[in-house]
């Protein structure tokens, strides 16, 4: 990856990683932990969404019939409005043109401030800056669990251990 | 000089047996003189027998030896005006200045009454009017080591003396309302005003200044008396939504909630709970603190920050320093110091991260000095402050440190938005760079930018979406991945932001105009341009 990464969000963000979320190969996701406590949840370039040769139809945002997180709206410095969201609520559906859907999950407990909207105009910018322009949405977690929220998730190391232990697995078999 | 009247005959008469101060009678009797409120305590008690005793006399119902010859006219001429007309003014202008010394005061129960806490005040015009209680304010303004050329002076007075005195209103309106008269409570002259009567002209002379309404410098007391909540517990049974338990408060019987409750309570009630007259207490109020104050002073000036590791206020997490210094704790150190304050607020035109410089004319500030002791400096003097400070730190510099008034301030504050800010930036970019490459930056000009509230002060500030303005725009290329770009903006935009995108949050950005990834490594303010405070000479 581009070292102004690096510099942009290593400076200031500190990198967590969950890798095959709910059992499903692959699907890693990265979040971007701002010493701030703000979250920005992206996907991780392991993620399937993220290979070549795949393209976006569509990104929904709508993740029931009667919860749309385009809905969110926040007010005020303490945010009120916001849907509040656990672990494993979904923060939005992707599906591709060879028909598979992939659902991205918050995988941190907070409130969510806003999703990216400009993704849904310009698909392509998830597969392009995936751990910038491409980011998902941004949580903030409650303040007494702004430690607690990534406990569970790999550091960049393990998260890298993970990677090569599937290359070796994939390779070998 | 205004005076007693034969009206108020059955007051005096009413209030000093039921253990009223002179002085308090004279409130009640509504007497505005000044003056008369001076007089000394055991002149006015003998004063106010007499007044008494003009009645008896005239009532043929007691003898009195008569030989003060300034009280046997005023006796005499109230008798005769009194006989026409009871309203008539013109009685009792005329007490003798001197103590006589005879103690021709024979009632010996009026006598004894003088030494008898008054029922209404408290003590607060009996005792706490004599020399020695100014004195000691006195001691206590002299040793706070103040600079003041005048003073204002205010009291505070423990909250059953407004039920005392409505008990005594109520009185005194029902005696005159046997004469068809009516009393509202305005017209009783306040306690806290005559109190002041009587103690300005004594601290005014003890302290060698004058009095003054409007001056910075507050010498306040504070009255207190044990039996406060005793006396003041009817009303919470009375009316309780005035009297609820608020932080801070030791006690729910706050004057203010006092009042109210006494403005809510209907006559009947009070009257049923509270004795009228109020009776004689059995302590006279305490002085619970003397306090000095002096009106906050204000320094400004215009400040450089050359340190990337410096922040502008302390700036603590968790309750823990992260950086041991400040740009706000280097200059007012200083001046805490000089003028003997015992805080300070810090204030200035906008402000600048922790790793960002200020550089040019540097960034206007001021600083609230709170209860300075020293307020007297010259402009040679402050100039040498400014020295001291900048000879403590090379992380700042101060320039243009001069004394300004509280309203000068807002002139800082209003330039805040609308005044442009320039800027420089060093910036990184991930694919190489020519100088042509760049070029185009410097002939945009009035860039429209939409910026959401940055992430690094989303959990502080609420998520809004912004118009921010770069009116110009200047590179200097230096390498194949670094350039400098200096830019005059809005007040308000965040350059950062502009530089690397913050996620494409703020659009658009410097790598989306290079179609490149790019990261700022250094900003400085370059200029903030506001005209205030005014350049000085060096
Ligand atoms: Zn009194």
């Amino acid at each position: 990856m581009a070292a102004a990464e690096a510099l942009g969000a290593a400076r200031y963000f500190t990198r967590w990683y969950k890798a095959d979320v709910k059992g499903r190969p692959c699907e890693d996701f990265c979040v971007l932990q701002h010493s701030n406590r703000i979250c920005v949840i992206t996907l991780a370039e392991a993620h399937p969404l993220l290979q070549p040769g795949k393209t976006i139809t569509s990104i929904n945002y709508q993740i029931s019939p009667n919860c749309s997180r385009l809905q969110n709206k926040v007010s005020g410095k303490s945010k009120r409005g916001a849907q509040f969201l656990t672990e494993l609520a979904p923060l939005c559906r992707i599906a591709s043109s060879d028909g598979e859907e992939y659902t991205i999950y918050s995988f941190i407990r907070g409130r969510l401030i806003e999703v990216n909207e400009n993704i849904l105009s310009n698909p392509a910018l998830l597969q392009e800056k995936p751990s910038t322009e491409g980011y998902i949405a941004v949580v903030l977690p409650k303040f007494e669990e702004s430690k607690s929220v990534t406990q569970g998730l790999l550091t960049p190391e393990e998260y890298k251990e993970v990677l090569l232990k599937r290359q070796n697995s994939s390779s070998g078999s | 000089m205004s005076s007693l009247t034969e009206k108020d005959r059955p007051i005096v008469q009413l209030l000093l047996s039921a253990g009223t101060c002179p002085r308090c009678i004279f409130r009640f009797c509504r007497v505005g003189s000044q003056t008369l409120y001076r007089h000394p305590y055991k002149d006015l008690m003998k004063d106010l027998k007499q007044f008494l005793e003009g009645n008896q006399e005239e009532e043929d119902r007691a003898c009195f030896d008569v030989a003060d010859p300034p009280c046997k006219r005023f006796r005499h001429g109230h008798t005769e005006e009194g006989a026409d007309d009871l309203n008539q003014n013109g009685v009792l202008s005329q007490i003798p200045l001197a103590n006589d010394g005879n103690a021709d005061v024979e009632n010996s129960d009026v006598e004894n009454s003088a030494v008898e806490v008054c029922n209404v005040c408290l003590g607060i015009l009996q005792e706490f009017c004599e020399i020695d209680f100014v004195k000691k304010m006195c001691e206590k303004v002299n040793s706070s080591d103040f600079q003041f050329t005048s003073f204002v002076f205010s009291v505070s007075l423990p909250p059953q003396l407004s039920v005392r005195e409505h008990a005594a209103w109520l009185l005194v309106k029902q005696e005159m309302g046997k004469l068809d008269l009516s009393l509202a409570k305005d017209d009783i002259v306040q306690l806290k005003e005559a109190y002041k009567w009587i103690i300005h002209p004594q601290l005014s002379e003890e302290l060698g200044v004058p009095t003054d309404g409007k001056s910075l410098f507050e010498v306040s007391v504070v009255f207190a008396h044990p039996e406060t909540d005793e006396e003041c517990r009817f009303l919470a049974t009375v009316c309780p939504d005035c009297f609820k338990p608020a932080k801070n408060k030791q006690s729910v019987f706050t004057r203010m909630a006092v009042i109210k409750a006494l403005e809510k309570i209907k006559e009947e009630d009070f009257l049923k709970h509270f004795p009228c007259p109020p009776s004689s207490p059995k302590n006279l109020c305490v002085a619970l603190e003397i306090q000095c104050n002096n009106g906050a002073v204000f320094v400004a000036g215009r400040y450089n920050k050359y340190s990337r590791n410096l922040p502008q206020t302390p700036w603590i997490i968790d309750g823990e320093r992260k950086l041991e210094s400040s740009v706000e704790e280097l200059i007012s150190e200083h001046l805490m110091a000089e003028f003997k304050a015992d805080s300070f607020n810090f204030s200035s035109s906008g402000r600048e991260d922790v790793d960002v410089r200020t550089l040019g004319n540097g960034r206007p500030f001021a600083i609230e000095l709170v209860n300075p002791h020293r307020i007297h400096f010259t402009a040679e003097e402050m100039k040498g402050f400014q020295q001291t400070i900048n000879n403590s730190s090379d992380k700042i510099q101060v320039r243009d440190l001069q004394l300004v008034t509280r309203e000068a301030i807002g002139r800082m504050k209003e330039g805040e938005e609308e005044k442009t800010k320039t800027y420089s930036a060093l910036i990184w970019t991930d694919k190489t760079i020519q100088k042509e490459h760049i070029a185009f930056l410097d002939d945009i000009k009035e860039l429209k930018l939409d910026q959401k509230t940055p992430l690094r002060v989303l959990h502080r500030r609420p998520l809004a979406l912004r118009c921010r303005i770069i009116h110009t725009m200047k590179s200097q290329y230096i390498d194949e991945h670094h350039f400098r770009l200096h830019l005059k903006t809005q007040a308000g935009t965040y350059i950062k932001e502009f530089v690397h995108g913050d996620f494409g949050r703020t659009k658009p950005n410097i790598g989306s105009l290079l179609n490149r990834t790019t990261d700022i490594l250094e900003l400085d303010v370059e200029s903030v341009d506001i005209d205030w405070p005014p350049a000085l000479e060096n």
